[in-house]
């Protein structure tokens, strides 16, 4: 068990960079994930720490040690990848007690280990099985199980579910919690799944173009993103992006998104968002789950508006409504009895204490 | 509607018809071209074995060629009862059997490196190797002679005219060809299964003897037959560089020592030529079982 830091870590591909300097602390037992879309530099992180790519530049530490130079063998982490990569000539117990018997680990302590692994991941009736008379969802266990019986400092994950059918998917990745929960070891995750990364991690990093944009707890991410790119990947449906501009009437403040609405600031904002009265390329952002149905009683910061459905995409337990803002599409979630009809005018309410002001040109949120 | 429905109906079964009948055909096609290529080739080694059933004077008599009236393993018995014969067979094999161990031990670690160790003019290398196969031996055998005489005169050590030496000179076919396919056979090996021996704890040699060479055995099985079937059949080579007939090979033994002057032996030249082809044909169908494809199916996403 151990701690893993980066500090200032630089990858180079020729002369194009694939991490830009990230600095990162993963603390003894913590599940961190790293995500973005493809291309932020997550993977190459990853493989860095694993040993299996060179750094450029910058240091990464496990344990306190820094390991830039050790091989992936020296540093007592195992991995699981996106896929599987199990020996196909060895049976699942011999893939799984693969690295102990190179380590010449005693034959009765490598079974007890593999049996063990094998208990926790529900996998025992399959060890004298080959690799290919497996389920995709049984592979992905072994590969596991192979980096549990090693009892690393770390375990490494790279995108292990992203081979999987949306079902086995979700299965799994309760499986993976599930065995976090049981083992505590150190863990760095690797997701383009942003739902995979809020359900499993103890904390988030959110990677975009080789940078960190933001590290924090699942519901800090998704509460309170620090820039656009954030709140934009995090949640599902993603945030809604308005254009807007704030006006200030008889000493109140107002942001207005089109002729027709505009919204009073929340009176705890006023404060923060007096310097930015009248300046443009600013963004209202509010997520889908904020705008709601007309009811009855409003609380203090949810302000009515009414609008021209264009589509409406029921799903049960909600219904999603679709509309334009001055050309900019928007999405809410309503009751599936509201009534939401597309072609129809609704009214719906906008829940102002949870929306974000955006500098559309830094990208910030205000 | 219902005219609609009727409609579809009918038209499907049409449809399905219409695939079978075109499935027929191929098959039909197939049938015939392979029958064809079956018969094509088949008939060297069947008129080799009835020419080898014959006796001489059957053969001169010029009877139906097609058919053994008189049958007889004279020709048979004569050859593996000549201690000449055998010792052609004993060269051969020895040679062979020594030339695929030296291919192999030269070939997998090569193409190893080439294939899976990314080094400064690693590729550049690998297509060389490929470059030297495309040099024909017919071009190579004099320099190859004059190369010999020269160790002759400097060292003292005779290569020509020994049968051993052959053992040296054939790899320079068989290894430029094994690693190419080797290298093709070890880049198809997904790069996460290495990742994972490394991370594991497999030095390099642990990944290649642990991982790689039972991964890719169908490949190996491949070169193993490749380089058994040049060094057996080689002619020219043994041909220009051993003379006396104790230190000949099968393909060359064969046609100096059962060709004497104008009389040919014709019916102990079939039977020992088609002794000869058993070696190879037997390798094939008992390293053939081990050569079955998807090795690797299970190892990832698949």
């Amino acid at each position: 068990m151990a701690q893993v830091t980066l500090q200032k870590l630089v990858k180079n591909y020729d002369e194009t960079p694939a991490v830009r300097g990230i600095d990162l602390d993963i603390a003894d037992k913590e599940f961190v994930v790293l995500v973005g879309p493809s291309g932020c530099g997550k993977s190459t992180t990853l493989r860095m720490i694993a040993g299996l790519e060179d750094i450029t530049a910058g240091d990464v530490l496990i344990g306190g040690e820094v390991v830039n130079d050790m091989p992936p063998k020296d540093r007592d982490i195992a991995m699981v990848f996106q896929n599987y990569a199990l020996y196909p000539h060895m049976s699942v117990y011999e893939n799984m007690s693969f690295g102990l018997r190179l380590k010449k680990v005693a034959k009765d302590e490598i079974a007890r280990r593999v049996e063990n692994a094998a208990q926790i991941l529900d996998i025992s009736e399959l060890l004298q099985r080959k690799p290919k008379q497996l389920s995709g969802g049984q592979r992905q266990r072994v590969a596991m199980g192979r980096a549990i019986v090693r009892d690393p400092k770390v375990f490494l994950f790279d995108e292990p579910l992203s081979n999987l059918d949306a079902k086995l998917r979700v299965q799994m990745r309760t499986e993976i919690k599930k065995v976090h929960q049981k083992v505590r070891t150190t863990t760095v995750y690797v997701t383009h799944d942003q739902i995979e990364a809020m359900t499993l991690a103890d904390r988030v990093v959110v990677m975009n173009g080789g940078n960190i944009e933001q590290v924090g707890t699942p519901n800090e991410l998704y509460h309170n993103p620090a820039t656009k790119f954030v709140a934009g990947f995090i949640g599902s449906p993603a945030m809604n992006f308005v254009p807007c501009t704030i006006e200030e009437a008889a000493g109140a403040l107002r942001i207005r998104l089109s002729k027709d609405i505009a919204f009073p600031v929340p009176q705890e904002r006023t404060g923060r968002y007096r310097a930015l009265v009248g300046k443009s390329g600013l963004l209202f952002g509010l997520r889908p789950e904020h705008i709601m149905e007309q009811r009855q009683h409003l609380e203090p910061n949810q302000h009515p508006f009414e609008v021209e459905l264009e589509v409406t995409e029921p799903m049960g337990m909600e219904t999603m409504v679709f509309f334009l803002i001055e050309g900019t599409e928007l999405v809410g979630r309503v009751n599936p009895d509201a009534g939401a009809q597309a072609g129809r005018r609704m009214k719906l309410v906008a829940d102002l204490g949870k929306m974000h002001l955006i500098d559309d040109g830094s990208g910030r949120v205000l | 509607m219902s005219a609609i429905a009727a409609e579809i109906k009918a038209e499907v079964p049409a449809k399905r018809g219409s695939l079978k009948r075109s499935r027929r055909w191929a098959l039909v096609w197939s049938y015939v071209f392979l029958i064809m290529f079956a018969v094509f080739f088949l008939m060297p080694p069947v008129y080799m074995l009835i020419m080898g059933l014959k006796s001489s004077g059957e053969i001169a008599s010029m009877s139906n060629p097609w058919w053994v009236f008189h049958p007889t393993l004279d020709n048979f018995i004569a050859l593996l009862t000549s201690e000449q014969y055998l010792t052609f067979f004993r060269n051969s094999a020895v040679i062979s059997l020594a030339v695929v161990a030296i291919t192999m031990l030269i070939a997998v670690p090569a193409a190893f490196s080439l294939g899976r160790m990314k080094f400064w003019g690693s590729t550049t290398l690998a297509a060389g190797v490929f470059l030297t196969y495309l040099v024909p031996d017919t071009l190579l055998f004099i320099p190859l002679f004059k190369i010999m005489a020269w160790v002759h005169d400097t060292t003292g050590i005779a290569l020509l005219n020994h049968w051993w030496a052959l053992i040296i000179i054939y790899p320079t076919l068989t290894v430029p060809f094994c690693t190419w396919i080797m290298i093709g056979y070890f880049q198809s090996i997904p790069k996460e299964l290495d990742e994972a021996a490394l991370i594991d704890g497999a030095g390099y040699i642990q990944m290649l003897t642990k991982i790689f060479l039972p991964v890719a055995l169908p490949g190996i099985i491949a070169a193993t037959i490749f380089a058994f079937t040049v060094s057996w059949s080689e002619f020219l080579y043994p041909m220009a560089f051993t003379v006396s007939a104790d230190q000949l090979v099968l393909p060359v033994g064969i046609v100096t020592t059962l060709i004497k002057g104008d009389v040919y032996n014709w019916g102990q030249i079939m039977a020992a030529c088609l002794m000869g082809a058993a070696p190879p044909l037997i390798i094939y169908a008992f390293l053939m079982d081990y050569y079955i494809a998807g090795l690797t199916a299970g190892a990832t996403k698949g």
